[in-house]
């Protein structure tokens, strides 16, 4: 679809077909624009303060005694910056934003609204609790609603991004050990080899060892080699599997490897990154799971990527809801709510705090109006959407693209560079993507296809939008087939054309130098 | 002087005890650009299969597995600060440790070259 220009046409001139360079550096009205080192100057400031009288400095000799350099800036010089850098930003709010794994979904603007009520927007975390007893009733039935979806009897509200909950979840499960004599003795976590880079960071940080499990031809966990790691069982802690996995599957073998884990003495940590696709559907803990954190920056609708911040609440089984963290909010008889802060009393067994305070109250405030306006059959069909849009992409583009597995997907599209001519990368594909208007999709993972490329493009987008999609990335996956060499090139239309990552990789340059940009200006 | 090959694409050289250990051509061109490799100070003592290294590139981070049991000699330091040998000479000069073999027995479940090349080959 193209810009409707009815009423409003144009009449340029035609000189000349070739690149056009402008002196200011800006294309169209879309502004060049220099770090704030090079348009600031220390001299610059946007606001005159008076000198201050009869200062007298309390640092002991220890203040800077030369100027800090820092670039000043005037007010509408600030505001221009970024108005500037927001104009080459791409957002939710702009486009299909099909990076798999991710659930970039649409950010409702009826969240946005509840979270600036003065109630929960204006309140301060020290606040004496009689006075935000409101805000406390929301962390309740948030907690509630994240109980009933999964069927989990506890909840962590505090995690504060989805690797946060993991750490909370696997904090958990060596409390749990520990109480049990076994901290020393249960270190090993089996992690198949599809999982989030995060879940074997996270089991080496809290001093498990991690034990690859192989994943077989369907892109789901191999059941032979959990038996065979499972053998000897005395020293496994557990396991970590994301449902949908990574590869955009069901894991359909889930309950027997709860009940495998069970039975070795072991607890299974699910990763709930994915839950988008399951949420109102499948309650994991009919599915034998001992704790998952859940991205409210995912599932739940609230902001994602730069506009965060995240949050990882985290619900636990009976076998590990009495370590879970605090704080936590709990309704006394005469209907007060109370925050426990302690670790004595009713939290006498929790493995401790994680943050200073209560977890993210304005993703709380979001996440809970996503579900209220949703409703428990609104919070399903957004589940089956996003499904059934991930498997529009798949089917419309298995013709020229080489789907990584067979049947169908959950909620993202994973394919294969098999597709390729020689000479032809993902990378190439996902830059020419660039040109056509996308963010690129989450490419070379999971590691254990070639090439990977993994769609995701949630409920949010219309037939409509997923047809201009995929009409793009069919037209580019063709040239690719056939070995069209310009895409090597791609970006051609974007601000900066193609990165080096590899020289960016190698050789970083973390610090701007003013000497830098005279070298640049003479190359 | 024999050379194996494990079916995570490391090699090993063998003369005597010694055994020079690093990854495969194969491995360095499915990584892509290399950018950073992490290795094991001298007298790590390593046992077969463990993780001994890292190697990043553009597009991934690898652990290295051990090929063999044994302490760590010495490491190719080398590599820190120029990873593209890596993408260059995968099993020549980028070579990633020399280690002392303590059980060479352990050689005898590993591929030789013209198996290796058809194990890729199958992949």
């Amino acid at each position: 679809m193209t810009m409707n220009t009815q009423g409003r046409p144009t009449a340029p001139t035609a000189v000349s077909t070739a690149a056009i360079e402008t002196i200011s550096g800006s294309r169209g009205l879309l502004q060049q624009e220099g770090l704030l080192f090079e348009i600031g100057t220390p001299e610059t400031t946007g606001v005159d303060l008076p000198k201050p009288k009869g200062l007298k400095s309390r640092l002991g000799g220890v203040a800077r005694k030369v100027d800090t350099g820092l670039p000043g800036l005037s007010e509408p010089q600030a505001v221009r910056h970024y108005m500037r850098l927001s104009q080459k930003n791409y957002a939710i709010d702009l486009g299909l934003f099909p990076l798999g794994s991710c659930t970039m979904k649409h950010n409702p603007r009826l969240n946005e609204k509840m979270a600036r009520l003065p109630g929960f927007g204006d309140i301060h975390p020290l606040q004496p609790q009689a006075t935000v007893q409101g805000a406390l009733q929301l962390i309740d039935e948030l907690a509630t609603w994240l109980k009933t979806l999964t069927n989990m009897p506890s909840v962590a509200m505090s995690p504060k991004a989805g690797a946060h909950g993991e750490l909370c979840g696997l904090l958990a499960i060596r409390q749990a050990l520990i109480a049990r004599g076994e901290g020393d003795v249960r270190k090993r976590m089996l992690v198949p080899e599809s999982a989030h880079g995060t879940n074997p960071a996270t089991a080496a940080q809290c001093g498990f060892t991690v034990d690859e499990i192989k994943a077989n031809k369907r892109g789901r966990v191999d059941m032979a080699d959990l038996k065979a790691k499972l053998e000897k069982s005395e020293d496994v802690a557990g396991i970590m599997l994301t449902n949908p996995n990574t590869c955009g599957l069901f894991e359909t073998d889930i309950r027997e490897i709860a009940d495998l884990i069970h039975k070795a003495g072991g607890y299974f940590y699910c990763d709930g990154a994915n839950f988008n696709a399951i949420v109102g559907r499948v309650r994991p803990g009919d599915l034998g799971v001992d704790a998952m954190h859940i991205n409210l920056h995912k599932t739940f609708s609230t902001p994602h990527g730069g506009g965060g911040p995240g949050s990882g609440p985290t619900v636990f089984s009976e076998a590990l809801a009495p370590y879970v963290p605090v704080p936590f909010v709990t309704k006394d008889e005469d209907g007060i709510y109370r925050l426990v802060e302690q670790v004595d009393g009713e939290a006498s067994e929790s493995f401790g705090r994680m943050v200073a305070f209560h977890g993210q109250m304005g993703m709380f405030v979001r996440a809970l109006a996503y579900i209220l306006s949703h409703g428990a059959d609104g919070l399903k069909q957004a589940a089956e959407d996003a499904v059934l849009n991930a498997n529009y992409i798949q089917a419309r583009l298995k013709h020229v693209m080489s789907p990584a597995f067979d049947g169908y997907c959950m909620h993202e599209a994973l394919f294969s560079d098999a597709f390729t001519a020689d000479g032809i990368e993902t990378i190439d594909i996902a830059k020419a993507l660039i040109d056509e208007g996308y963010h690129p999709m989450t490419m070379y993972f999971p590691l254990v296809v070639h090439g990977a490329m993994l769609i995701e493009p949630t409920e949010t987008e219309s037939k409509a939008e997923l047809d201009r999609f995929c009409d793009a990335l069919e037209s580019i996956a063709r040239r690719a087939a056939q070995g069209d060499d310009t895409l090597k090139g791609a970006p051609y239309l974007a601000p900066m054309r193609r990165l080096d990552e590899t020289r960016a990789a190698r050789k970083p340059v973390l610090k701007w130098t003013a000497e830098d940009t005279s070298k640049v200006a003479a190359e | 002087m024999t050379t194996y090959y494990t079916k995570d694409h490391e090699w090993v050289r063998v003369e005597g005890d010694t055994g020079t250990v690093g990854i495969t051509t194969y491995a360095a061109g499915q990584l892509g650009d290399v950018v950073y490799v992490e290795l094991p100070e001298a007298g790590a003592s390593l046992a077969k299969g463990d993780g001994f290294a890292v190697v990043e590139s553009v597009k991934a981070a690898s652990d290295v597995y051990a090929p063999i049991s044994g302490a760590v000699l010495e490491s190719n330091t080398g590599l820190a600060d120029a990873p593209e040998k890596v993408s260059e000479a995968a099993e020549t000069d980028a070579w990633f440790v020399r280690i002392k073999i303590a059980d060479t027995s352990e050689l005898d479940g590993l591929m030789d070259l013209a198996a290796y090349t058809a194990y890729c080959e199958g992949l």
